[in-house]
């Protein structure tokens, strides 16, 4: 079970939340010059890691605001809280 | 190897059962076969055994990381089912459940495929029409389906809270009377015996590193036990198929959440059949050995974790407690957790990939075992013939590019 620490209410059980998936998916500048593959890329195909995965949450049972979340997705530790619009944070080693 | 039978049980308890044959043979990997399956679970050992059967190849080996059936082969709640909505879903289900009905002949090993029927319930006005409409859908593609009263169901399933004045209410229910559970070991095990009979090599303790892939062409694996050519190399890895995919260069729409399940004391029998509920989301069968077998829901993010997290399990409690007021006092023995593959349609994908000579067979998400038979073999016609068999055409990874999806959320239970 995750602690999860909204930035904006701080930490809440996991319960609260809703996970939006993969984060840093960028919707397509020109969407009417995409071919079928391209948007099939973008809406479909997704990284999946073992490993480290850069997500979206949002904190539905509270201030139903958007933020992301870097965290492992084998031992589900949480490595860095971040805001919405940010770049991916350097994690530690 | 001699054949199980009444007269070979009997035969070796006479000689006190020191004599019985292993399995299967557990050889070192050669450096090349004509056929590499990645994945020895379910799928995977009955792709092998259609490749041998059906197709005469007899050079093939199937590399196992671990030990073959203990991912989500040993860790699903057995559920053996063919009423999904759509044709295309109908089809290959269905497949599946005609190859059930005489596998433990086809395998001469016991897989314990019980047709007890299997009962979806529906809990409000909207999800009885949608449930009435997979009925008719079902009967219209010839998959048997009938929709069940009440007063049916207190006849079906003695122990199911009838009672109208219940939070959700149960209004009646969908029975496939084919359906029912298997025995999940025995199906690995019995898959593996009969692909080692024919030839097939199965290496366990065999971890897939990379691919070695020349000019858009596969050439072989790199493997923990060294490097293996072969010119056709089929992944049948369930949750770890965007590992696989990525170190092929590809990506794959699959996400992967845990999937939980738990097991009771044992008991009398109580329950005749399965019983399963999407809107409150719990499902529940009796193994023979008197456990009460339940399916949990996915946590709601991606994991490669075999295990679950504790609310789900709570959620799948209170509805089994409210829908069986029997199982109250029950003691829960064991809870575990598999790594599901889940497609944005809810439908897997048997199909070629831009690499020539690779082929995968994923995402069947929550609902894999039920199709294990007829998976492995479109998926073995899929690999010797080079190109996807009628049933398994509409499920290619090209569906994510032409929009022709396969929406099965409804009728795959888990929801996701």
């Amino acid at each position: 079970m995750l602690l999860l620490s909204c930035p904006w209410c701080g930490d809440r059980s996991e319960e609260e939340f809703v996970c939006g998936g993969e984060a840093h998916i960028v919707r397509p500048l020109a969407p009417a010059d995409l071919d079928d593959r391209a948007w099939g890329d973008y809406v479909f195909m997704r990284r999946n890691p073992k490993g480290v995965q850069f997500e979206r949450w949002r904190h539905v049972s509270g201030c139903g605001r958007w933020f992301n979340v870097a965290r492992s997705t084998v031992s589900h530790k949480i490595l860095a809280i971040y805001q919405v619009g940010y770049d991916r944070p350097e994690l530690p080693e | 190897m001699a054949n199980y039978s009444i007269f070979s049980l009997a035969r070796n308890a006479l000689q006190r059962h020191r004599n019985w044959q292993l399995a299967w043979r557990s050889p070192t990997p050669r450096l090349y076969y004509d056929a590499i399956i990645v994945g020895g679970g379910g799928h995977g050992l009955a792709t092998a055994y259609y490749l041998a059967k059906q197709h005469g190849m007899n050079n093939i080996a199937v590399l196992e990381k671990g030990w073959i059936g203990g991912g989500n082969t040993g860790r699903n709640t057995t559920i053996v089912r063919s009423n999904y909505l759509n044709p295309e879903s109908a089809a290959i289900y269905d497949h599946a459940l005609n190859l059930w009905e005489g596998l433990s002949q086809e395998l001469n090993f016991n897989v314990m495929f019980s047709p007890r029927g299997v009962i979806n319930l529906a809990h409000d006005i909207g999800e009885e029409r949608e449930l009435r409409r997979r009925v008719y859908a079902n009967q219209l593609a010839g998959v048997d389906a009938e929709w069940v009263t009440p007063v049916q169901l207190r006849e079906l399933c003695p122990i199911l809270n009838l009672d109208p004045g219940i939070r959700y209410p149960i209004l009646g229910g969908t029975l496939q009377r084919r359906g029912g559970v298997a025995r999940h070991d025995a199906v690995a095990w019995g898959y593996a015996r009969a692909a080692d009979r024919l030839g097939v090599e199965i290496i366990q303790n065999c971890e897939v590193i990379g691919f070695n892939i020349q000019a858009g062409r596969i050439e072989g694996v790199k493997t923990s036990q060294g490097e293996i050519r072969a010119p056709r190399i089929g992944v049948v890895a369930a949750g770890h198929s965007s590992v696989l995919a990525a170190m092929a260069g590809l990506r794959l729409p699959l996400e992967c959440h845990p999937l939980q399940a738990l097991v009771s004391e044992p008991i009398k029998p109580i329950m005749p059949t399965v019983v399963m509920s999407n809107k409150v989301h719990a499902y529940m069968s009796q193994s023979d050995k008197g456990e009460l077998v339940i399916g949990a829901g996915i946590d709601g993010y991606n994991s490669y974790a075999q295990r679950g997290s504790l609310p789900v399990i709570e959620e799948t409690i209170r509805a089994v407690v409210e829908l069986f007021p029997i199982t109250s006092r029950l003691k829960m023995m064991r809870q575990w957790a598999g790594i599901v593959d889940i497609c944005p349609d809810a439908s897997p994908i048997i199909s070629a990939t831009p690499v020539a000579g690779l082929y995968f067979n994923c995402g069947w998400g929550t609902g894999g075992f039920k199709a294990t038979p007829g998976s492995g073999q479109l998926f073995a016609h899929t690999l010797a013939k080079g190109e996807a068999h009628p049933i398994n055409a509409p499920f290619a990874l090209e569906r994510f590019y032409s929009g022709a999806l396969v929406a099965e959320h409804g009728a795959a239970a888990v929801a996701h």
